[in-house]
């Protein structure tokens, strides 16, 4: 009973002092999991972030899932999953009924119209990381330019473009390049 | 209690798909805005920025937004719960199952595509949350909002500095909301 508990509150502090998920919580899931519970070593726990990226789904509630299955199976899974979204669920919860409350006031509404502004900032550049990231080689370059025609010009579903893409991928990578992805 | 349903499906679709983690939800939650009212384009610009200014994972903080937009508390945790149940049941098979999924020939030539795929929808998204943000629309043509645009413009270069760069996110909200109110915009 008692790792069930500590799973929680692991993951709920991890959730509830971390922002912006993520990449932002390794050094966070390293002190609970890693220096604090010794639940996995730091290797393992590179290992299930890895998985957690390439499984659909928020990366932080992968790594969550898979860290509370590793300890306590299904339900230690369940329990690790419930501790991380906690703190989102009243955080959020709160701030949109205040926002919600306070958003026809003409000082709002002149903050509000500034954050916009800078929401567009963070996104443009929060792509421009990500590209940074990803394009690092001509099969990337290619499949971002043939993704964003659809993306940009129709109203072609997202997951349409994305099934579309891994078959690509996988077509290009296994059957043609015989395996190798360098 | 149809609209609990279909918020349940609609989220449980996201985790089951959005590939790529918190910014990889957002063309979902744009294609949403176009189905149903549940919400409009002006609120998801709010949902990023009071997601991004809280702790908690951004794709997590914005699922439990939309889903208290369209239904309230309740809504919050119907939407969270459809988001997570997808991840629960993947991961936990992964673990059982598939030691060593991360290595398999198909599943890295898969993501090899889909990362730069996702890179191209979220940058499409993008503009048009930026379009909808600094543009007003009436019957179909849009007119900027020069303010904004030049305080968009200012944030970003600075940004692209080394040294700016580890201040977060809220910081630059709470300089958007200073600029905003002096400058009245």
């Amino acid at each position: 009973m008692k790792i069930y508990w500590q799973l929680f509150c692991a993951f709920f502090r991890i959730g509830g002092l971390t922002f912006g998920g993520g990449l932002a919580q390794l050094p966070m899931l390293k002190f609970e999991i890693v220096q604090k519970y010794h639940w996995m070593d730091e290797e393992e726990l590179l290992d299930v972030y890895a998985i957690g990226q390439c499984t659909p789904g928020i990366i932080a509630i992968n790594t969550a899932t898979y860290v509370g299955y590793k300890k306590a199976g299904v339900p230690g899974g369940i329990v690790a999953t419930i501790g991380m979204v906690m703190p989102s669920l009243i955080i959020i919860t709160l701030a949109a009924a205040i926002l919600q409350a306070i958003i026809d006031n003409v000082w709002v509404q002149h903050a509000i119209m500034g954050i916009r502004a800078v929401v567009c900032a963070l996104m443009l550049n929060t792509v421009l990381t990500m590209g940074r990231k990803t394009l690092k080689n001509h099969f990337a370059y290619v499949i971002c330019a043939l993704a964003f025609l659809p993306a940009f010009f129709t109203k072609t579903p997202t997951l349409v473009i994305v099934v579309a893409a891994a078959l690509i991928g996988i077509i290009w990578y296994v059957v043609i390049r015989g395996g190798e992805t360098k | 209690m149809k609209t609990v349903i279909l918020l349940f499906l609609e989220f449980m679709k996201i985790g089951f798909v959005a590939v790529g983690g918190g910014p990889a939800t957002l063309p979902y939650l744009m294609e949403l805005t176009e189905k149903y009212d549940w919400y409009t384009m002006e609120d998801l610009t709010n949902m990023i920025a009071v997601s991004e200014s809280t702790p908690g994972p951004l794709g997590l903080n914005m699922a439990t937004y939309a889903g208290y937009k369209t239904l309230g508390l309740f809504g919050g945790i119907v939407s969270t719960a459809g988001l997570v149940i997808p991840s629960i049941i993947v991961i936990c098979l992964i673990a059982r199952f598939l030691e060593n999924f991360n290595e398999n020939k198909y599943v890295k030539g898969a993501f090899a595509a889909i990362r730069p795929a996702v890179v191209a929808i979220i940058a499409a998204s993008v503009y048009r949350v930026c379009k909808v943000s600094m543009f007003a629309e009436s019957n179909g043509s849009y007119t900027p909002y020069p303010k904004l645009l030049v305080l968009c413009v200012i944030v970003f270069a600075l940004l692209q500095v080394k040294k700016l760069q580890k201040y977060h996110p809220a910081l630059w909200l709470l300089f958007a909301v200073i600029v905003g109110i002096v400058f009245r915009f």
